[in-house]
């Protein structure tokens, strides 16, 4: 395929733009730029058809399932789509007078009201912009605590070893000492491990509950509990909440502080990397904290962490949610999660007998398979496996995490797939699995049907090329 | 009530049976029964998409959109070609993942590369990342790349933008890293005291261009103060200036970042938009979040993979150079499709009308007594005035025209002229203010 400066000709382009309307005014020549400005030169049509063929090289949730494991990719809502466009939200400036954004005002209260009824929190700050920026501020409340209680010795956060990577980068971010928490054989938190670990220097804890590998662990009103005997702060990683909305709550749980995907959870679209929203939610004896902006909350906060970033978040996107949750209710939430944990033990139980899973007993909304035998066997590796399912044309499921999981692939079906999209793509994974059995080398060439095949990441990183180069 | 679900209830009762399940409540056997819930309360029941679609757009109702917006101070009403809207709103585009899978995924990965590469152009630095949350966060993470063992304090002009100021302040913190204002003089950054504040542990001077009133800093003069203390040079710019202004290349910056959203991303009130940031080639390991390269495939055909990825949470976990993972990837196509759509002419052109706006509406502005511009210096397409009555009663003057007036700033108004007011508009905005001035 093209790049698109290669379709670039001098003079092609629309004027989307007047003539002007006034008198001409001279920029300094000091100031006036000098490098050339080279931007693609195209016609609108061409420019149209252009991301009409990178479009067709892309897969959405549009395009068929993906399980794609702790990235819960449900269906996204349309109608939460035409809601964020409409010009009463989209067209208002940030820095409008109070009376004039009474709508906008009423939305963040609504949204922020129904997403502590949710997680059991007391307040809800609106301004991440996504998960590990949510996890980062979270931090940060958890830092300011300690600083306010004068107990900065405080410098260790416990992390289980099956925790996202984001986890652990956040921590540090927010100048903490990272322990990790090793597993337990059942993938729960290792409990003698964990009491090991507690002394008067923690902090906090976090964790994802139900854990990235698909289980709640039953421990966790011990957990907590144990933690703040020990006079840390509970941090829920709300990466995994599609699977409990209104059937339990963080807050319920112990957890004092806890961020939100609503990419995930609350039906947003990826955008294939974002823009997410990662609200954080606390506890009142963390409220006083939170963030505020600097131009739309005048006063002083004295408290505040500060901001972490500008105005009140990604509004478009919480507007979204709030449409989400709206159309669902309260039962609506319920079923949802349930619904998402029933097709996840549906699919577990129908793959078990073709690939072992990871752990045999009922999960949550995800689950792991396990190639670890399969690769001593045959050579067929959990890539092997994902590659051959892109010419069964459905998403992977997240390969090689958590770590504690050897060649693992990681499936969350969601609730939006029918019975028959499930019964699909387990007859998919049997197909392979008949291929393994057959010719298991021919594993290693797939995929074969997609516009490319295996690429070169080892070449791309070693001699990186980040951008086109004009001749 | 609206459901997503595809199943009926019949189907999922018959899917529990062949698990071996009775009911629902099963499956949650391994939550203790203390915190258990039978039903969650605080949330109302569902409604159909009729319904709420109304509440929505009743919520939406009780904004105000203005017709003619004369206020920017870091959010900007630029036209957005409805190329733009119509690529973005492609459903492919919208709804996948981070593209971790590469063979299905080209496009998307090849829409980074180009965006990458646009923002190379704009800014005239060597690698752009694939982007970051928004200006103010890339400007914080841009610092928290310049520091090393020995240079550990961070330094920002206090003539940038206050939510740009505050977040480097919080990320500062969050490190245990020293953050230091460089005062304001006249309405630039006080170049004098700069040179005195500077010393050997200094790792990073942050300084935005146009600042936040408008004003053209002498970015030339700051990025040499910067370097003769060994420190790292931090631009923060508005990509449509680019258009004109000289490039952070030009001006001697190690870094530039900049909030995307005058490319075609709409105000929202506030969000979504998107950070960009580049850099230099000797500073690409040291780049926050995900990055495209390209490379080849197994037949041989150029493809693009997210790459240098040994710095990134995934891999290295504590090790990160940042936790970035998710970033704002469809706002950065929509700064890619409008930089596209306008092409090198007409982001020239949209510069030279905010700018050639802007100082029309400063000159009348001027004209009228009691107003007159705080500084002298020169200025993009923002400005501040003085003002002879209070802000509040200009401000409601110019709402009964539909008018949404400057930004209130201490003592004055923050004004900004954007290509899409037009000479008729600015002088109904002039004919009302001198109205409610002499009354």
């Amino acid at each position: 395929m093209k790049l698109i400066f290669e379709l670039s000709t001098p003079g092609h382009g629309m004027q989307y733009l007047p003539q002007s309307d006034v008198p001409k005014t001279e920029l300094p020549e000091k100031f006036r730029r000098k490098q050339a400005l080279r931007l693609p030169e195209m016609s609108e049509t061409d420019v149209s058809r252009h991301y009409a063929r990178l479009a067709k090289q892309a897969f959405g949730v549009c395009s068929g399932f993906y399980p794609l494991g702790s990235c819960t990719m449900k269906y996204n809502p349309r109608v939460n789509e035409r809601v964020a466009s409409l010009p009463g939200f989209a067209a208002v400036h940030p820095l409008q007078p109070k009376e004039t954004v009474e709508g906008c005002l009423e939305a963040i209260d609504t949204v922020q009201s129904l997403l502590c009824a949710v997680t059991g929190m007391d307040a809800m700050s609106m301004q991440p912009a996504a998960g590990a920026h949510g996890e980062y501020l979270g931090l940060l409340l958890i830092k300011k605590y300690l600083e306010k209680t004068g107990q900065t010795h405080r410098k260790r956060i416990l992390i289980p070893d099956s925790a996202h990577g984001t986890n652990p980068a956040s921590a540090v971010m927010a100048d903490f000492d990272v322990v990790n928490i090793p597993s337990a054989p059942n993938g729960c938190v290792d409990m003698e491990a964990f009491k090991k670990a507690l002394d008067g220097n923690v902090a906090g804890l976090m964790l994802t509950n139900p854990n990235t590998v698909g289980l709640f662990d039953p421990n966790i009103l011990e957990i907590t509990r144990l933690i703040h005997e020990s006079g840390g702060l509970c941090y829920y990683d709300g990466a995994n909440l599609n699977a409990i909305m209104g059937h339990v709550r963080p807050g319920d749980m112990g957890f004092d502080v806890v961020h939100l995907n609503l990419h995930k959870t609350f039906s947003t679209p990826h955008g294939g990397g974002g823009p997410g929203s990662g609200p954080v939610g606390c506890k009142d004896i963390l409220k006083e904290f939170l963030p505020k902006s600097a131009l739309g909350e005048p006063g002083d906060h004295p408290d505040s962490v500060g901001q972490i970033r500008s105005f009140y978040g990604n509004f478009g996107i919480y507007i979204r949610a709030l449409t989400y949750i709206l159309t669902l209710g309260a039962q609506g939430l319920r079923d949802a999660s349930s619904t998402a944990v029933l097709n996840a033990n549906y699919m577990m139980h129908k793959l078990k007998d073709v690939f072992p899973v990871a752990y045999d007993q009922i999960c949550m909304h995800e689950f792991i398979l396990t190639l670890e035998d399969e690769k001593k066997r045959s050579g067929v590796t959990a890539l092997d496996v994902a590659k051959a399912l892109l010419d069964e044309g459905m998403h992977p499921p997240t390969m090689y995490f958590p770590l504690v999981v050897h060649e693992a692939l990681m499936l969350e079906p969601t609730e939006t797939e029918s019975r028959e999209t499930l019964d699909a793509a387990v007859e998919s994974f049997k197909r392979i699995r008949q291929k393994i059995d057959t010719a298991p080398e021919a594993l290693h060439e797939c995929p074969v049907t997609t516009p490319i095949g295996r690429p070169d990441e080892v070449g791309a990183a070693r001699n990186p090329v980040l951008r086109y180069q004009y001749e | 009530m609206g459901s997503y679900i595809p199943t009926t209830p019949a189907e999922r009762q018959e899917m529990l049976r062949e698990i071996g399940l009775i009911n629902i409540k099963q499956l949650y056997s391994d939550v203790p029964s203390e915190v258990l819930l039978d039903q969650l309360t605080g949330v109302p029941e569902g409604k159909s998409e009729l319904e709420v679609v109304q509440t929505m757009e009743a919520m939406a109702g009780k904004n105000r959109v203005f017709k003619t917006i004369l206020r920017g101070a870091g959010a900007y009403d630029h036209y957005i070609p409805a190329i733009v809207d119509s690529v973005t709103s492609r459903e492919e585009l919208s709804t996948t993942y981070t593209p971790y899978q590469a063979e299905i995924s080209q496009g998307v990965l090849q829409s980074i590369f180009e965006y990458q590469t646009m923002i190379c152009e704009l800014t005239g630095m060597d690698v752009s990342n694939a982007s970051m949350y928004d200006g103010a966060s890339s400007a914080a993470e841009a610092a928290m790349m310049c520091l090393t063992r020995k240079k550990t304090k961070v330094y920002a002009a206090s003539t940038a933008h206050p939510d740009t100021l505050s977040t480097i302040r919080t990320y500062c913190w969050g490190r245990d890293i020293s953050f230091e204002l460089i005062p304001e003089k006249d309405g630039l950054a006080d170049k004098e005291a700069l040179s005195a504040m500077l010393d050997e542990e200094a790792a990073c001077v942050y300084l935005q261009q146009p600042n936040f009133w408008g004003l053209l800093e002498d970015a030339e003069a700051v990025s040499e103060i910067t370097h003769a203390a060994g420190a790292k040079m931090i631009m923060g710019v508005n990509p449509i200036s680019l258009g004109m202004l000289k490039t952070p290349r030009e001006c001697g910056a190690d870094i530039a970042v900049g909030e995307g959203q005058p490319l075609g991303i709409p105000l929202s009130f506030g969000g979504p938009y998107v950070g960009f940031m580049a850099t230099k080639q000797d500073m690409v390991r040291l780049l926050p979040g995900r990055i495209v390269g390209e490379t080849k495939d197994n037949r041989g055909q150029r493809a693009f993979v997210l790459t240098l990825q040994a710095r990134e949470q995934h891999i290295r976990r504590e090790k990160a150079s940042s936790n970035v993972c998710s970033n704002q990837a469809l706002c950065a196509m929509r700064t890619a499709v409008y930089m596209t759509a306008m092409g090198p002419q007409g982001l020239q052109r949209a510069a030279e009308l905010c700018f050639d706006k802007a100082h029309y509406f400063a000159d009348q502005l001027c004209k009228i007594p009691g107003f007159k511009r705080m500084h002298d210096s020169d200025f993009f397409h923002e400005f501040v005035t003085t003002l002879p009555i209070p802000a509040q009663k200009i401000q409601a003057a110019l709402m009964h025209h539909d008018i949404l007036a400057g930004l209130p700033v201490e003592d004055g108004m923050l004004w900004c002229v954007t290509e899409k007011v037009t000479k008729e508009q600015l002088d109904l905005a002039l004919q009302t203010i001198r109205g409610v001035c002499s009354k």
